[in-house]
């Protein structure tokens, strides 16, 4: 049996799922607390479920609309999709669909409810400043986006908070209205209210801060998986500190229009001077994803 | 991959399938009835080379093994997206000892761990004038590329371990008459990537440049 040098993180797929799991678990508080006061809920779910299944099922073609992407043939772009048909097969992977923005922000994502569904998109920004070596890596680390479902499984993670949020809100609203309709079940009237309330606020701030947990996570793997593919941790080292350098002098109306689709993003566009805590990031911070792929240069270049 | 590799993120690279390379000395002869392309001697293997002293060292091991027989050596050539290429060339009518050739580059890779960075193997194939009629004279085949004839390689595509076609012409066009022709005769005996979107192009392949 030959030997692999593309050993699994087991400490970062721990902490996945360790996130993955609370989630879950709020999601079971929530549902719980909703059945035991006897709210309506189906409601709720089925318009949360439906926001939700609408965004993931045409997630390709809003990000595309959203950020002016125009979908490229391989005539029109024969470099780039030579390095895309190059990369899946290598990682045999049916090849997603290949698209450019005009933008000069240095950035692309993958979208696209499933793999054989996916777009992968570049802007101009970033053809313009990385050499191939750097291309091939940003490419890289999108298409492992797409392997690993990234679009999918944060819709799904998302859904807890969608749910909260709508609650939240429509609590409030009927309580304006002037007591919310419910059928009797646990307690009194307004106490009910209040807990749903109470729990459906706290239930959104933690899902939030657990979502952006899950992102982070998912971007260390799509890192880790988009090294493993070109066999090149450097050059996407290299690229990631290109672009982050970059962030920064960004003229600033572009990227709040990019910001709702920082998710999928290879580097979030947020300027440098916008101070976000780490908590609340959508990315792990630059070293982080440097350290890690330091780590894996080691790993590929060990003798035996 | 499994559900749960994407779930958790941890998608292992894709293993190299090595098996199917055999068949092809007698899709050779297939083709070389029914339409008169011969193997020219010339295949190479196609792998992205990974950063890192190790993989230079079992590379150039690689290099050492072939180079160890009489025949030509070994040419290795970077294209420009960044993929190595190992071009063997043997004797036109020993195809087996070709495809032996190929085999022991894919194993020692992926014996050293290095399986996931083969891209595809070529071996390359020429039309000879008037083949079709000639019974086994071998005089034109050292010239390897009669002027006017057409070229074709069988590209293996490792993380399938499948074959597709690839039939280049001048100015980047490809003779997809001809690869679908080719699909058709070979249907029996190689197995052929039927998502056509996998067939892409390797535009000026070593052994392959027309």
């Amino acid at each position: 049996m030959a030997q692999t040098r593309f050993a699994p993180d087991r400490g970062l797929t721990t902490r996945m799922v360790a996130t993955m799991f609370l989630l879950g678990l709020l999601y079971v508080v929530l549902i719980g607390v909703l059945i035991a006061y006897g709210f309506q809920l189906i409601f709720v779910l089925i318009i949360s479920g439906g926001l939700l299944f609408a965004q993931w099922f045409f997630s390709d073609r809003m990000a595309l609309y959203a950020m002016h992407g125009r979908v490229v043939s391989p005539e029109e772009a024969p470099n780039l999709h030579a390095m895309v048909d190059r990369l899946c097969a290598l990682a045999n992977m049916p090849k997603p669909q290949v698209a450019i923005a005009d933008s000069d922000v240095p950035n692309a994502f993958a979208t696209g409810r499933s793999p054989s569904r996916a777009v992968v998109c570049v802007t101009t920004g970033i053809l313009r400043r990385l050499d191939a070596r750097e291309l091939e890596g940003v490419l890289s680390h999108e298409l492992s986006h797409v392997a690993h479902r990234d679009v999918t499984v944060m819709t799904v993670a998302s859904f807890v908070g969608v749910l909260a949020g709508l609650l939240t809100r429509s609590v409030l609203w009927s309580g304006m209205m002037g007591g919310g309709r419910r059928r009797g079940g646990g307690g009194g009237g307004a106490p009910a209210v209040l807990v749903i309330l109470l729990v459906s606020i706290v239930v959104y701030a933690v899902s939030f801060l657990l979502i952006r947990v899950l992102s982070r996570y998912r971007e260390l793997s799509a890192d880790r998986a988009g090294a493993f593919l070109t066999g090149q941790p450097s050059a996407l080292a290299s690229a990631l500190t290109k672009i982050s350098g970059e962030m920064g002098r960004i003229p600033s109306r572009d990227l709040r229009e990019a910001e709702p689709y920082n998710a999928f993003f290879f580097a979030p566009a947020l300027a440098e001077g916008f101070s976000i805590s780490s908590l609340f990031a959508t990315h792990p911070p630059l070293q982080t994803r440097l350290t890690q792929l330091a780590q894996i240069s080691g790993q590929l270049g060990r003798a035996g | 991959m499994g559900f749960l590799d994407s779930l958790f993120g941890r998608t292992k690279p894709a293993k190299p399938d090595l098996d199917q390379l055999f068949a092809l000395p007698s899709a050779a002869i297939t083709l070389q009835v029914a339409t008169g392309f011969r193997a020219t001697g010339a295949g190479s293997v196609c792998f992205r080379a990974m950063e890192g002293g190790e993989f230079a060292r079992v590379q150039a091991e690689v290099q050492a093994l072939l180079d160890a027989d009489q025949g030509p050596k070994v040419e290795v050539t970077r294209d420009r997206y960044g993929y190595t290429w190992l071009l063997v060339r043997q004797d036109p009518g020993d195809l087996a000892a070709l495809v032996t050739d190929l085999h022991a580059v894919n194993s020692s890779l992926e014996n050293a761990g290095f399986g996931p960075s083969l891209l595809v193997s070529l071996v390359a194939f020429a039309e000879i004038a008037g083949a079709e009629t000639a019974g086994p004279e071998t005089a034109s085949e050292e010239a390897g590329s009669p002027p006017g004839g057409r070229r074709l390689g069988l590209v293996y595509l490792y993380k399938r371990g499948t074959f597709y076609p690839f039939a280049p012409q001048s100015g980047e066009h490809r003779d997809n008459p001809l690869e679908l022709q080719v699909r058709g005769l070979l249907a029996n005996d190689l197995r052929l990537e039927d998502d056509l979107a996998r067939w892409f192009p390797v535009w000026g392949a070593p052994g392959l440049a027309a």
